[in-house]
C-alpha cells in the first residue's frame, strides 16, 4: 500500500471550498479558530472578505451560519467534530434543523484517529447526534476524491447537511472513471457472496484491504461503500443482505447510533439479518498515534479481517 | 403614526396577546406585554417591511431571541397586516401555523425561528455580517430579554458583533426585571446591563420602554451611530397595562382563566378608553 496517494479528507474539505468559492460568489466560510486544522485556511487566503473567523464560540458560530443561510447565502460552517456536532448540538437543532436553514456543517478531526489529543476530542458520536434531527443529510467520505465531491452535492442540496472529515491522511480509493457521488446511493466496490461489509469514511479502505486477505482464504465478501448514513440507501442494503445473508458494519465510530445502527434500523423492520457492528465499543477512547489507537480499538483490516472470519463460520 | 397612535396600537397589541394567551390556555403573557411598545414602534414605525410581501429581499429583519414571548410578536405581526387578527386565537393549537414559538417557516413576517433561549441573537449578527458582506442595507434587530442574556451564547454573539463594527444591528433588551425563578438580580444578576454591552463595544442607549418619545429617539439615535452596533436598554415593567400581572413573576408564562381573561381586557379597555380621551 505504500504506493497509494494518502490525503487526510479535511485537506480535501479545505481545497473543495476553495474551488467552490471560485465558482459561487454566495459561498460563505465560518470558523471558530481552528482554520489551519479544518484547513479552512485554503479558503481565508482565497477570498478573505467570504471567511468569517467566529472565533472559539462554536455555539454562536452555528447561530450566525443560521442566520446568514436566511439571506440567501451558503454558509459552511467548520470546526472539530466535537464541537460542531457535540458542544453546538442544540444551536444546530434548533437554528439549523428546525428552520431547514441550508448551512453546510464541515466537522473535521472526526473519530479516534485524531489521535494523540485523546477521548476529549475523539468524537465517536457525532453521525449518531446529527442523524437524529429531521432533515439532516449526514455524510461520511472515504477519501480525497469523495470528500470533495460531497462538498460540492453539499453545495447544491437545498437544506442542511453535516459532512464529517477525518485528521488523518487516507488513501485515494475511488480514483476511477466509473466513480459518481450521489447523495444517498452507496457504491458497491467489490461484489461477492458470502457476506456484505458496509462502511464509511476511512473503514471503506481498511474494509477493502480486509476482504482481500478474506478472499485469500476463499471467503467472498462484497463491500460497500456507504458514504451517506443519512439518508441510508435502503435498497442497496436491503438487496446485499438477502443476496449474502450475513452482514457487517464498519465504521470509525461508536457502534452505537452510527452506520451500523443506520443498517440495523432498516434490516430489522425489513429483512431480519444477523449483524456484526464493528466500531468503537461503548468506551471512550485514549492518546497516541492515529494508526495504533485505529488497531488497538479493532478498527483496521486485521482486525476486520479476523472478526469477520470469525463472524462467517 | 403621531404618539397616540401608536400608543393605541400597542394596547390593541396587549388585547391580542390577551386573548391569544387565553385561547392557547398556555403562554407567556408577562414579557410579551413588558415589550409591546417597543414591538409596536419597531414593526409600525422603524422597520421597512411590507405584509404584502414579507419576503422581499431589501426588507429590514427582526429575530424574537427572547421567542417565548412569542404572543407579542404575533400579535403586532397580526395588527399590522402580515395575517389576520383573528387567526391569535389559534395560538399553539395543534395544526395552527402560530407555534409557541416562531416559526420561519410557516409563519408570514418571522424571518428566523426562535425560542432556544441565547440563539436568535447569533442568527440576527449573522443577517447583519451577511449585509455587510453583499453591501446590502437593511438593518437588523434583535429583542432580547434580560433574564436571557445569562446564556454564555449572548455574549459570543456581542463580541463577534461589536468586532465587526455591525452598524447595521440593533440589539434591545426587554429589562422587565423578571424571569421565572424570580427577579433576575436575585437569581443570578446581569446588572450592570448597560457597562457590559458598553465593554462589547456596543452604542448603549438606557431608555423607559414604555415612553415612545424615549424609544423613537433611541432607534433614531441607533440609525446615526455608525461603526459600532447599538445596544437599546428598556426599562419595561412585566405584564405591563393588565393591573394583576404586573410585575409579577409568576406571569411570566401563565394563562389567564375566564374571569382573569375579562378582567385583562376591561383593564386595556379602560386604558384604550381614556388615550380617547386625549
Amino acid at each position: 500500500m505504500s504506493e497509494v496517494k494518502k490525503i487526510a479528507t479535511r485537506e480535501s474539505y479545505g481545497n473543495a471550498l476553495a474551488e467552490l468559492g471560485k465558482l459561487h460568489d454566495d459561498v460563505i466560510v465560518l470558523d471558530a479558530d481552528l482554520a489551519g486544522a479544518t484547513k479552512t485556511g485554503t479558503f481565508k487566503k482565497a477570498f478573505p472578505e467570504r471567511f468569517i473567523d467566529c472565533g472559539i464560540a462554536e455555539s454562536n458560530l452555528m447561530g450566525v451560519a443560521a442566520g446568514i443561510a436566511t439571506t440567501g447565502k451558503v454558509p459552511f460552517a467548520s470546526s472539530f467534530a466535537m464541537f460542531a456536532a457535540g458542544r453546538a448540538f442544540e444551536q444546530v437543532r434548533n437554528s439549523i434543523g428546525y428552520p431547514k436553514n441550508n448551512v453546510k456543517i464541515g466537522a473535521t478531526h472526526a473519530g479516534i484517529s485524531v489521535g494523540e489529543d485523546g477521548a476529549t476530542h475523539q468524537c465517536n458520536e457525532d453521525i449518531a447526534l446529527m442523524r437524529t434531527i429531521p432533515g439532516m443529510v449526514v455524510i461520511s467520505p472515504s477519501d480525497d476524491i469523495e470528500a470533495k465531491a460531497a462538498v460540492f452535492a453539499a453545495y447544491e442540496h437545498q437544506g442542511p447537511v453535516y459532512l464529517r472529515f477525518g485528521r488523518l491522511a487516507v488513501p485515494v480509493i475511488n480514483d476511477n472513471p466509473d466513480y459518481k457521488f450521489e447523495i444517498g446511493k452507496g457504491i458497491v466496490l467489490r461484489e461477492g457472496k458470502d457476506v456484505t461489509i458496509i462502511a464509511n469514511g476511512l473503514e471503506v479502505s481498511e474494509s477493502l484491504e480486509a476482504a482481500e486477505k478474506l478472499a485469500a482464504d476463499g471467503i467472498d465478501a462484497k463491500v460497500i461503500n456507504i458514504h451517506t448514513i443519512k439518508p441510508l440507501d435502503e435498497e442497496l442494503v436491503l438487496a446485499a443482505a438477502k443476496e449474502t445473508g450475513k452482514v457487517v458494519t464498519v465504521e470509525e465510530h461508536s457502534v452505537i447510533g452510527g452506520l451500523g445502527s443506520a443498517v440495523c434500523d432498516v434490516l430489522s423492520e425489513k429483512c431480519p439479518t444477523q449483524v456484526l457492528k464493528i466500531g468503537v465499543q461503548d468506551v471512550f477512547g485514549e492518546s497516541g498515534p492515529a494508526k495504533e489507537l485505529i488497531k488497538k480499538y479493532g478498527l483496521d483490516a486485521e482486525s476486520i479481517y479476523n472478526k469477520v472470519k470469525e463472524f462467517v463460520k | 403614526m403621531n404618539k397616540l397612535e401608536l400608543m393605541k396600537t400597542a394596547n390593541e397589541v396587549r388585547k391580542g396577546i390577551v386573548t391569544a394567551v387565553y385561547n392557547a390556555k398556555s403562554g407567556h403573557p408577562g414579557g410579551s406585554l413588558s415589550a409591546a411598545d417597543i414591538y409596536t414602534y419597531l414593526f409600525f414605525e422603524e422597520m421597512n417591511i411590507d405584509p404584502a410581501d414579507p419576503k422581499k429581499a431589501d426588507r429590514d429583519r427582526f429575530v424574537l431571541s427572547k421567542g417565548h414571548t412569542a404572543p407579542g410578536y404575533y400579535s403586532t405581526l397580526a395588527n399590522r397586516g402580515f395575517f389576520p387578527v383573528e387567526d391569535l386565537k389559534t395560538l399553539r393549537h395543534t395544526g395552527s401555523y402560530l407555534q409557541g414559538h416562531p416559526d420561519m417557516k410557516h409563519i408570514p413576517g418571522v424571518d428566523m425561528s426562535s425560542g432556544s433561549l441565547g440563539q436568535g441573537i447569533s442568527a440576527a449578527v449573522g443577517m447583519a455580517i451577511s449585509a455587510k458582506i453583499s453591501g446590502d442595507d437593511y438593518r437588523v434587530y434583535t429583542l432580547l430579554g434580560d433574564g436571557e442574556i445569562q446564556e454564555g451564547q449572548v455574549w459570543e454573539a456581542s463580541m463577534l458583533a461589536g468586532f465587526k463594527k455591525l452598524d447595521n444591528l440593533v440589539v434591545i433588551v426587554d429589562n422587565n426585571n423578571l424571569q421565572i425563578d424570580g427577579p433576575i438580580d436575585e437569581v443570578n444578576s446581569p446588572y450592570p446591563i448597560d457597562k457590559k454591552f458598553e465593554a462589547f463595544n456596543f452604542h448603549v442607549i438606557n431608555i423607559d420602554g414604555h415612553d415612545f418619545d424615549a424609544i423613537d429617539a433611541a432607534f433614531k439615535e441607533a440609525r446615526e451611530t455608525k461603526g459600532m452596533p447599538t445596544a437599546i436598554i428598556a426599562k419595561t415593567v412585566k405584564g405591563k397595562n393588565v393591573s394583576f400581572m404586573e410585575n409579577q413573576a409568576g406571569w411570566h408564562g401563565k394563562a389567564p382563566n375566564e374571569e382573569e381573561y375579562k378582567i385583562a381586557m376591561a383593564d386595556l379597555e379602560k386604558v384604550g378608553e381614556a388615550l380617547c380621551q386625549k
